[in-house]
């Protein structure tokens, strides 16, 4: 079967008791194109990953992937896809080259091609100095660049990568992103799951936002930041007695009333301006003799796409449970 | 049927492998059934009168078989349930593997993991003073009788592990119910002496059974077969085997069941 896309899912549901884990989930994902999901914890991120990767079964709907149907063809779909579930699940007693050697020899590709393959990609994840050291001792990035090369073992059609940065500290997350860049350039079909928008930003050609199960937006990074109106100006003031008169400055600058946060001594408008837009704020406040703590652009966040999008911002729900 | 068979043998070395990393996930099946031979033989050696004469050290070792074998189920369960919880069970059936290889491979390298208490006991045995004094053909029919036991137990560790999940919970179940079966039994003591409803229980608990069997076919003291009372401890030897035929045919299939539930979800 012939297909243009590499992913299709038409209503897929999932309920664990009488929780919705996914509702009604509609997706399609181009072969060779990047596709992000996006949402808070609980959002149903990864129960459409499990529904996909056959882990687990949809009370309704139908998804193929690879052309192969989910739920008539599981062991076809298992044979073109790689999984890298949301805890780096390698194998904490084995070495790294064990591991691939072993997943290796699970996807049937022999004993001795299963060694080559497994130098292949230790190398090109740069662990070939740590190939023969037990995982346990491995870092954070280490164990997930393991992971994903173990998702590489078989030279997958499509890939899942659940929530592929969580955990990682910021220097660990962006060796992660190149080695994604990586991939994507390699031509690979991939499903992310994200929490951040600057991830899905960076590394998706498409993004499909998730809250209670349902998509609820769908777009490149650029569109939906259009419907969030651009990026943001923000100030952060030395001295409270400031902010007003700040707020003020911000309203003038962008023609929109700036959201304020005493607390914080902050303010934040939407901007389409850019960097000139902080240039004249720049001046502006300059002239106005008000001491800055801090000034920039900056991207919208998860929370003010949901801000926009739902109206309300994300609810971290209970972690996807299996149900018992 | 061939890759099935090589996928669970992977999955078996991954098994063994593990056991060999972290040794101290063994001491049930090495450092304590040795200790408990010389605790019970030296300490309660002296205080403790088998049934019908003989040395308590030789009455003794039935009951520490029984009650090793019996506490491998942990071995299986404890297995399965950190797979679970780190993943791997996950990782395994993404892959286009047969989902009875995950089982099938923790089973073979439990069996295998077993040898090793079976041998360590024996060692320690015949340097406390333990023989056997049956015939050879006896002999391979009691350690036949230990595997066979144990290969029983691996799927009640299978169902414990699909129906508890976690590794902690697994814990709770051994030291609540397991641990405490295994002493309201002949392990340590002849069953007359206990209490009356503890002794009932004790006549038809299969670790009794076991032991008593075990002492049978090596011809040590407990071994001699009663003329009255319960047809469990006329009859060790297929009072054992029905027993181990019993849960094959009912908690293997039961625990296949509640596994593939458990991870379809």
């Amino acid at each position: 079967m012939a297909s243009s896309h590499a992913i299709e899912a038409v209503g897929l549901t999932k309920r664990y008791g009488t929780k919705t884990a996914l509702d009604r989930f509609d997706l399609d994902v181009a072969r060779g194109s990047v596709c992000a999901l996006l949402g808070p914890n609980g959002a149903g991120k990864t129960t459409a990953v499990r529904l996909l990767t056959t882990l687990a079964e949809p009370n309704e709907g139908t998804g193929t992937v690879a052309g192969h149907d989910i739920r008539t063809d599981p062991v076809g779909v298992r044979r073109s896809i790689g999984l890298a579930a949301q805890d780096a699940t390698v194998d904490d007693l084995l070495t790294g080259r064990e591991n691939l050697v072993m997943i290796g020899e699970l996807h049937h590709l022999g004993r001795k091609p299963s060694r080559s393959r497994a130098g292949e990609l230790l190398d090109r994840f740069s662990l070939t100095d740590a190939a023969d050291v037990l995982v346990r001792d491995y870092s954070g990035g280490m164990r997930r660049r393991l992971d994903l090369a173990a998702t590489l073992v078989a030279d997958p059609e499509v890939l899942f990568l659940d929530e592929p940065t969580t955990g990682l500290d910021p220097r660990g997350r962006n060796e992660l992103w190149d080695v994604l860049d990586g991939l994507v350039s390699g031509g690979s079909t991939i499903l992310l799951t994200t929490q951040y928008l600057e991830e899905a930003d960076r590394l998706a050609d498409d993004i499909v936002v998730i809250d209670h199960g349902r998509q609820i937006a769908r777009g490149d990074a650029r569109s939906l930041k259009r419907q969030l109106g651009g990026d943001q100006l923000h100030v952060v003031c030395a001295q409270d007695s400031d902010v007003d008169r700040v707020a003020q400055i911000l309203q003038e600058v962008a023609g929109v009333a700036p959201t304020v946060d005493r607390a914080a001594r902050s303010a934040t408008v939407t901007t389409e301006g850019g960097a000139g837009a902080v240039a004249v704020l720049a001046g502006r406040l300059d002239s106005a003799g008000v001491a800055v703590e801090d000034l920039g652009l900056r991207q919208p966040t998860l929370d003010d796409v949901f801000l926009s999008l739902t109206g309300a911002p994300p609810v971290d729900e209970e972690p996807e449970e299996e149900a018992a | 049927m061939t890759t099935a068979l090589a996928d669970s043998w992977v999955i078996a070395r991954r098994g063994l492998v593990h056991m060999r990393r972290l040794p101290e996930a063994l001491v049930d099946a090495t450092i304590q059934p040795i200790m408990f031979v010389l605790l019970f033989a030296y300490v309660f050696g002296g205080a403790i009168h088998p049934p019908g004469g003989g040395s308590y050290k030789e009455f003794l070792m039935g009951g520490i078989f029984a009650q090793t074998l019996t506490f491998g189920i942990f071995g299986v369960a404890l297995a399965l349930a950190n797979d679970r919880k780190n993943g791997a069970i996950d990782r395994f059936h993404s892959l286009p593997i047969s989902r009875a290889a995950v089982l099938a491979g923790h089973a073979l390298a439990n069996l295998m993991r077993s040898m090793l208490p079976i041998g360590l006991m024996s060692i320690a045995g015949l340097i406390v003073g333990w023989r056997i004094h049956s015939s050879v053909g006896n002999a391979v029919a009691a350690y036949a009788l230990m595997i066979g036991f144990v290969f029983a137990l691996i799927w009640i560790g299978v169902l414990l592990a699909s129906l508890v999940r976690t590794p902690e919970a697994v814990q709770g179940v051994a030291f609540i119910f397991i641990f405490p079966l295994t002493f309201v039994a002949s392990t340590f003591v002849p069953t007359q002496s206990l209490p009356s409803v503890l002794r009932t229980i004790a006549e038809w608990n299969p670790i009794t059974s076991v032991a008593n069997a075990l002492r049978h076919l090596f011809g040590n003291p407990g071994g001699t077969l009663p003329d009255h009372g319960p047809w469990s401890l006329q009859h060790p030897v297929a009072y054992s085997v029905l027993w181990i035929a019993g849960i094959l045919l009912v908690c293997a299939p039961l625990a296949v069941g509640a596994y593939q539930r458990s991870i379809r979800s």
